[in-house]
């Protein structure tokens, strides 16, 4: 019953992602929040219900953006992916484990985004998008990474009491 | 009767001594005498004094540091209230400022009618240059509709839903907007970028376009009224080799600091799609 925090968590996060935290831009880039959470979630080991998360992850910033719903929901099912095989690999280095969900997360991301203006007829300079977007958004998403893992870790502990692996 | 009378007399003898000495005294005659006196006495008791004070001093202190700190804090937070109160009514302030420019905007172009509306968001990807706003189709809004503000255009609606619609910005990749150069009187396109550079295409390379020109939209393809201000020309790329000449643009708003907009309600878009001929 405490997974349905996600509902609010998740609108809180994409309000604040639309209203806030795309205005903190570096260059032409900025940090994606709900990135960064879906794989903070996704990265502790008593979660179970990470794909739920993404699914209304990507209802949400779907409903908002112009990309395509299925190029969101893509790229955050493949963060979830992606954190999940890499929890049971190096679970012993958790901060470790974020930031290289967060990376390559961010980097499949701005790619699926990248190929869905190609396809949609509005190509970007690949150039442009790698070093004005790309790169400024992964710096940005590594510094809120360590934050958000711990919130998201006090999280995992309140909806699954007493299921804590160590 | 004798003791009666001597008693009486030694009071009547005592009464014009003293009475004598004060009279003596009062006539200055004793000025030296009570003033080494009157000193020692004043002195005595400013020493009292100063004692008494100490101690009351020390034992009333603590209870005036006690209401002192409480004072204190009262006006501390008296302090943070009112500077509270000082953003918000400078916060205010600003916004009546934007909103009286809207305004003189609105009563300068009559031929427009417009609805008001806040910028309450971005698009969440970096790669897209959209901007949600507070009015929908509650509001009258409709898609393709043109969104000023005071100093320009900024875009157009792009999707709608009751209470909210998302507004496609003039910097956005995928924009492409006619436009017309008033100092070169020459017709150009307009286009965005993912830096949020704008840019203009297809400049006739017989056109004279200098840095400082006024772009405007030319109302070619319906898409926008024609003559809203979108910027200046920053400067010119020439190529005898190339088709058309380049020019960067410098649009008059500021994209970074949008908070309220106008949409223009009485602009229908026209969808010239059937009239563009298919290629076989």
């Amino acid at each position: 019953m405490r997974n349905l925090i996600a509902f609010p968590l998740i609108a809180l996060a994409v309000i604040f992602q639309s209203a806030v935290i795309s205005r903190m831009t570096l260059l032409s880039g900025y940090a994606d929040l709900l990135l960064i959470l879906l794989a903070g979630w996704a990265l502790q080991p008593q979660v179970r219900s990470a794909w739920h998360w993404a699914f209304v992850v990507a209802l949400f910033v779907g409903y908002l953006t112009k990309l395509p719903w299925p190029v969101t929901a893509l790229g955050y099912f493949a963060v979830v992916f992606v954190a999940q095989m890499l929890q049971r690999r190096i679970w012993q280095a958790p901060l470790l484990a974020m930031f290289t969900v967060t990376f390559i997360g961010t980097m499949v991301m701005h790619l699926l985004s990248y190929a869905a203006l190609f396809v949609a007829g509005s190509p970007i300079p690949l150039g442009d998008a790698l070093g004005f977007v790309t790169l400024p958004s992964l710096l940005l998403n590594l510094l809120f990474a360590i934050p958000m893992y711990t919130f998201m870790r006090d999280l995992a502990r309140w909806v699954y009491p007493g299921e804590e692996v160590e | 009767m004798k003791d009666l009378f001597s008693r009486s007399l030694q009071t009547t003898i005592i009464f014009l001594i003293v009475g004598g000495i004060l009279a003596l005294a009062l006539g200055g005659f004793f000025s030296s005498a009570s003033n080494q006196f009157t000193g020692s006495l004043v002195s005595v008791q400013t020493w009292v004094s100063t004692r008494v004070q100490a101690l009351q001093d020390f034992f009333t202190a603590p209870r005036d540091i006690a209401s002192l700190r409480a004072r204190n804090a009262e006006l501390q937070a008296e302090v943070s209230q009112l500077q509270a109160q000082v953003i918000e009514l400078q916060q205010r302030v600003n916004e009546t400022e934007v909103l009286r420019a809207l305004v003189d905007f609105s009563r300068s172009n009559p031929e427009s009618t417009y609805r008001a509306a806040a910028v309450i968001g971005r698009d969440p990807s970096p790669f897209l240059h959209y901007v949600v706003i507070n009015r929908g189709s509650n509001d009258g809004i409709r898609r393709g509709m043109p969104v000023v503000t005071n100093q320009g255009l900024i875009g157009r609606i792009d999707a709608v839903i009751a209470d909210a619609a998302r507004v496609q910005l003039i910097t956005d990749p995928a924009a492409s907007i006619n436009v017309h150069l008033q100092n070169a009187n020459t017709d150009a396109v307009l286009m965005g970028s993912v830096t949020g550079d704008v840019t203009l295409d297809m400049i006739s390379q017989d056109a004279t376009v200098e840095p400082g020109d006024l772009i405007l939209t030319s109302g070619l393809g319906g898409g926008y009224p024609a003559n809203l201000i979108i910027g200046q020309v920053v400067s010119v790329r020439s190529l005898d080799v190339e088709l058309f000449q380049q020019a960067v643009v410098q649009p008059a708003v500021d994209f970074a600091r949008l908070e309220i907009v106008l949409v223009i309600t009485n602009f229908r878009p026209v969808d010239i799609s059937p009239l563009v001929p298919t290629t076989p």
